[in-house]
């Protein structure tokens, strides 16, 4: 095995299987001409264009500036996922309708999948993998572990997210209602919701015996 | 999605300019929830979006509006949901705009959301959302669903194009007696909110009498009257996340236990915000009280002609009428 490259299943994905499969879902965009840009026909008045074709944007990731090139019509999940590689936030339905992909942007809990790069631009995006610190879980994410609050985990990083917020916000003691609120956008097939509620009251409770 | 450009206006006037030289192709955007799902599923290709959060402050501080006017409200139609469901000092009156707020899509589509694009969102009948699929509304030569898959559609007011339409802030804003500002060509008007909305039979090609070009600025609720309650109730197939069955939001005005005014708005049964006058008129000048709403609440769908699937929206629209009305009324539920 001297000099072969460990084979994680994600870096598989990532390093042929997907490839194709992205390449071939792209769609009519990826044959055609870039749209139409501003003209000089029709010039931008008290306004400024980005795009078409990619431009830069500025932002804090997990508490990091970045600076990354985006086209208009990149979402920020794809930026995430397929150009940054941070791939904690779950892509499953594309639509804002399962909270898989829900991120923190300046706080507030947002679907990444119907907020488009360009969106972000000088904003702080926490992902999933921004919660831990210096590597160690947070005590809610401690939590989900330790009461079992997820199974195949597609949801998890969408849940930890609206519970993070939800946790954050919120003063005093948390009720079963402020959580089923919170996560009311969060889609578990895996039927976990009892135990996500769970955890996030053992995580409040831990707070607030601090 | 196909490449497109975005366009940051600075100012109301830049940005007015820019979609009306080419309005299919650059339509406006403000939380986008429902323009990118439209761009998802290759039902639109801009080549523009002209992008109203970038606004100046001045410029799009009216848009940007959330603030008490002398006893009312005013709401910018750049207000999120979220935003709206979560501002403190909402007179107790305009419960029912809260109720609503807080109960459409998820928290997460709430904080993108708009005011303005919740009550401007095209409809989400299946037929009008299928790429493979021509409807009325989409240049086709008959309705879909009068024929079809029709549960989810309209009870009242259908024809030759079934669709509900899908705002949830609708209701209760003409339940509170909204007003609209509009800007555009021959610059700013205002109108009852009521007005805004064109049923099919009026237009096909959208569910609103705006030019193209035009603007929705803001919202005003006026001051309520002394008594004033409002409520908003929804039913839906799953508790969260899920598009209403039927919704009423209703305001009422009671002096001592009489009725003196009231407002019932029906959501999700016809293509425009439905008021049930019916409802209204054998309300006032009554006494508050659990046979009242028995009566009255019947008067609902007066007029409903039902399609094959989706008969079950009369009784439910009555019932969520009787319902709103024992709250709102603080009348216990006899049974």
């Amino acid at each position: 095995m001297t000099g072969a490259t460990k084979l994680t299943r994600r870096g598989l994905l990532r390093g042929f299987g997907a490839a194709p499969v992205i390449a071939s879902c792209a769609g009519p965009s990826s044959g055609e001409a870039a749209a139409e840009a501003v003209s000089p026909a029709d010039p931008l008045i008290d306004a400024v264009a980005i795009g078409p074709g990619l431009a830069p944007l500025d932002l804090r990731l997990n508490g990091a500036a970045r600076t990354v090139e985006a086209a208009p019509q990149a979402t920020l999940l794809a930026l995430l996922r397929d150009q940054l590689a941070i791939t904690g936030t779950k892509e499953v339905c594309d639509r804002g309708a399962c909270g898989a992909c829900n991120v923190l942007i300046d706080g507030e809990v947002r679907s990444a999948c119907m907020t488009l790069a360009h969106d972000v631009a000088g904003r702080e995006v926490t992902t999933v993998e921004g919660l831990a610190t210096s590597g160690a879980p947070s005590p809610l994410q401690r939590a989900f572990v330790e009461l079992d609050a997820l199974q195949c985990g597609y949801c998890t990083s969408g849940m930890l997210i609206s519970c993070s917020a939800l946790l954050s916000r919120a003063r005093g003691p948390l009720s079963r209602a402020q959580i089923q609120g919170a996560i009311a956008g969060n889609l578990c097939r895996c039927g976990c919701y009892e135990q996500v509620i769970a955890a996030t009251l053992s995580a409040a409770g831990e707070r607030s015996a601090l | 999605m196909r490449p497109f450009s975005l366009i940051r206006p600075t100012t109301l006037a830049a940005a007015r300019a820019r979609a009306l030289a080419e309005p299919q192709a650059r339509p406006f955007r403000a939380g986008g929830i429902d323009l990118l799902g439209l761009m998802k599923e290759g039902l639109r290709a801009p080549a523009e979006l002209i992008e109203l959060h970038a606004l100046s402050a001045t410029e799009g501080a009216e848009m940007r509006a959330l603030a008490a006017t002398e006893g009312g409200l005013r709401v910018g139609a750049l207000v999120s949901l979220a935003a709206l469901a979560r501002a403190k000092g909402l007179p107790p009156s305009f419960e029912a705009l809260r109720e609503a707020a807080s109960s459409a899509a998820t928290p997460a589509i709430r904080e993108a959301a708009t005011v303005g694009g919740n009550l401007l969102q095209r409809p989400r009948c299946w037929y009008l959302r299928h790429p493979d699929l021509e409807c009325l509304k989409s240049g086709g030569a008959s309705c879909l669903a009068e024929g079809g898959e029709n549960r989810l559609h309209a009870i009242l007011g259908g024809g030759p194009c079934y669709i509900v339409h899908p705002s949830t802030l609708a209701a209760p804003l003409v339940a509170l007696a909204a007003t609209v500002t509009i800007l555009g060509g021959g610059g700013r008007r205002t109108l009852p909110l009521e007005e805004l909305f064109a049923p099919p039979r009026e237009r096909i090609d959208a569910e609103h009498r705006l030019a193209a070009g035009e603007l929705l600025l803001a919202l005003e609720l006026p001051a309520p009257a002394p008594g004033l309650r409002s409520v908003y109730e929804v039913a839906k197939e799953k508790l969260s996340h899920d598009w209403p069955l039927a919704e009423v939001a209703l305001s009422v005005v009671v002096e001592g236990q009489t009725i003196r005014g009231a407002r019932v708005v029906l959501g999700h049964v016809a293509p425009i915000p439905w008021r049930a006058l019916a409802v209204e008129q054998a309300l006032v000048g009554q006494v508050a009280s659990a046979e009242l709403f028995a009566r009255v609440a019947p008067l609902a769908s007066v007029g409903a002609r039902p399609l094959a699937q989706n008969g079950y929206k009369v009784a439910l629209t009555q019932g969520l009428v009787r319902a709103a009305l024992h709250r709102a009324c603080d009348v216990p539920i006899p049974e």
